[in-house]
């Protein structure tokens, strides 16, 4: 990771991302010098047994002469799920994974969104084995806080690590806002629970003593504040665990008061929400608000078995191969346009990249649709 | 021991200390041989019977079972000589009588099949539940697979989702072969829990499968499908 040694995988990807990264920029080139980089490149990986030359690759860089110019570029990490090494060694071998590719990205991301669930059981082992991981990536690191963080010691030592759990700042004349979407009602002293119990009943998915996710009306007075200052027109992006809308209920994958939040949201013209917690290729528009969802490095997530945003492209991922312990994993980065919206890149580590154009949301699903997969499902 | 005679399901086996008679029934206390040879009561908890020449444990013909099976049935009738066996035994449970019985037709043997209350469904399907409530808890709980790195069935699969119980058996491309759910299960265990595989007549993996198959009811059965 920090030392010269890289994987094969390592290289392999460092390697298809500069593909496609010198592919997107050959986009304004004339058609001549485009078929013949096209095809160059389309030889080049066919014989690196990569992709079979009709692949939607090349389509990529026909897209890429329309999307927006990048303003800038951030990466994320999210949803690593750590146990100690000597509990679990997997899920740190996936983040270190996350890392190197993050490193990798050339040009370097602004800065890197580590999109919450650190720790797997809240310990303090787990969040100092996290911190001490993230201090490899080399791009500047802003931190989310996820369920699995908080509900052991309700946050005391994530905060001590990494600061308060409610920020914004703002960056190229985007104004960011990370929001605590994980607050829950207490459900634990009426059942006489240890901290650890109530620490286990939240990280169960399907464990329905728990309460739902909110901001809580505290946050969501702290958003409103927050907003007051910001003109606007400025772009909006909101960081948050859980995504700020009702998807399914009995797994969490909820915000009890998301219509709440996205009415203060509402005021902007352009929002983007990039959320964790689901592990999965995830998109929804609702009004003017994109919402983008993370994937994990841990696991994937199944989909839920109703109320999926019917933006989703769920090909990808609708039933991850359990025999490659990365499939449906990944990481990914967000380009952040000259125009305020964000196109987002999802790294799937066993698949293709996925693009996501901003106006296949904004446009409800009638333009910019990417390409189905030429992977099959099994 | 299990004998092939209708009336003798209704016996219970001993050696002079208590047993009993099917499950959650009372228990009969039965007198002692003084040979140490086998002694069978009737699920009346009163009557009872040596059987000369056999210890507890060793097996009886169908000759000899129905031997004894006869034995305490005359002594039962020999006490109570105006009742109706049938109907005595379905007397003897209190709370069932209190629902109302359908009438057994006269003379004819109790028919599990042929009358059963509300209570006995209730019965039946809290029995079935608790076998997939352990599944639940073994399928949310790494200790319990013998996992050794803290996962759980659970952490890729919330509510038993994605496991598609109703496409077994199916050729798993991945192993090569046609597997069954209880496979895939254990290749879970495995790989993902690292833990080691159930055997197959194991009660985690009976429940398991009883947790995992109850999450898809109503889906119909499609057998090879991928």
């Amino acid at each position: 990771m920090a030392g010269g040694h890289k994987s094969i995988e390592t290289k392999h990807y460092e390697e298809r991302a500069a593909f496609f990264e010198g592919l997107a920029r050959l986009g304004a080139l004339s058609r001549r010098g485009f078929m013949k980089v096209a095809c160059a490149s389309a030889g080049i990986a066919a014989a690196k047994g990569l992709i079979t030359p009709q692949s939607f690759q090349l389509v990529e860089v026909a897209q890429a002469a329309e999307a927006g110019t990048p303003g800038f570029t951030f990466a994320y990490i999210s949803d690593t799920h750590l146990y100690t090494a000597k509990v679990n060694d997997r899920f740190i071998r996936s983040i270190l994974k996350a890392v190197d590719d993050v490193n990798a990205l050339n040009p370097q991301p602004d800065f890197v969104l580590f999109g919450g669930d650190l720790a797997q059981l809240g310990k303090k082992e787990e969040l100092e084995l996290g911190a001490e991981i993230l201090k490899n990536v080399k791009a500047p690191v802003k931190m989310m806080v996820g369920e699995h963080d908080w509900f052991l010691d309700m946050g005391e030592q994530w905060r001590s690590l990494f600061g308060p759990s409610q920020y914004s700042f703002d960056h190229k004349g985007v104004h960011f806002v990370t929001l605590m979407s994980v607050e829950e009602k207490d459900f634990w002293t009426a059942r006489g629970m240890t901290p650890e119990e109530r620490m286990q009943t939240v990280a169960g998915l399907d464990n329905g003593l728990q309460s739902r996710f909110e901001v809580g009306p505290a946050g969501r007075a702290w958003l409103e504040a927050d907003l007051a200052k910001v003109d606007k027109a400025t772009p909006i992006v909101v960081f948050s665990h859980s995504p700020l809308y009702k998807y399914y209920r009995n797994w969490n994958f909820w915000t009890d008061d998301a219509d709440e939040v996205q009415a203060i949201l509402a005021k902007f013209d352009k929002v983007t929400v990039v959320h964790g917690h689901t592990h999965q290729l995830l998109l929804n528009q609702i009004g003017k608000i994109s919402f983008y969802g993370l994937l994990s490095t841990a696991w994937p997530w199944p989909y839920a078995p109703e109320g999926l945003p019917k933006l989703t492209l769920t090909a990808q991922m609708n039933r991850a191969d359990p025999f490659n312990a990365f499939d449906g994993c990944g990481d990914g980065h967000l380009d952040v346009l000259a125009s305020g919206l964000v196109d987002k890149v999802y790294n799937l580590w066993n698949r293709d990249p996925v693009t996501i154009r901003s106006t296949y949301l904004t446009w409800q699903g009638t333009t910019a649709r990417p390409p189905a997969p030429t992977l099959p499902t099994y | 021991m299990r004998l092939a005679c209708p009336v003798v399901l209704a016996l219970c086996i001993g050696a002079g200390g208590p047993a009993l008679c099917g499950d959650g029934a009372p228990g009969h206390v039965l007198p002692v041989s003084r040979d140490g040879n086998l002694v069978v009561g009737l699920c009346d908890g009163e009557t009872s019977i040596e059987v000369e020449g056999v210890k507890p444990g060793e097996p009886m013909t169908r000759e000899q079972g129905q031997k004894v099976a006869d034995a305490l049935m005359t002594e039962w009738r020999r006490k109570h000589p105006d009742a109706e066996w049938v109907v005595a035994d379905a007397g003897s449970a209190a709370a069932v009588a209190a629902q109302g019985v359908p009438a057994a037709p006269a003379g004819s043997q109790h028919q599990t099949y042929g009358a059963f209350t509300e209570r006995d469904k209730q019965i039946w399907q809290e029995s079935t539940d608790k076998l997939v409530a352990e599944g639940k808890k073994i399928f949310h709980d790494a200790k319990l697979l013998g996992g050794t790195n803290a996962v759980s069935c659970d952490m890729c699969h919330p509510d038993g989702s994605n496991t598609h119980p109703e496409t077994y058996p199916k050729y798993q491309v991945q192993l090569g072969r046609v597997a069954m759910l209880r496979d895939m299960i254990n290749w879970c265990i495995e790989n993902p829990v690292r833990g080691k595989p159930f055997p197959d007549d194991d009660p985690r993996l009976k429940a398991l499968e009883a947790y995992i198959l109850a999450q898809r009811k109503g889906v119909a059965l499609e057998y090879g499908k991928h």
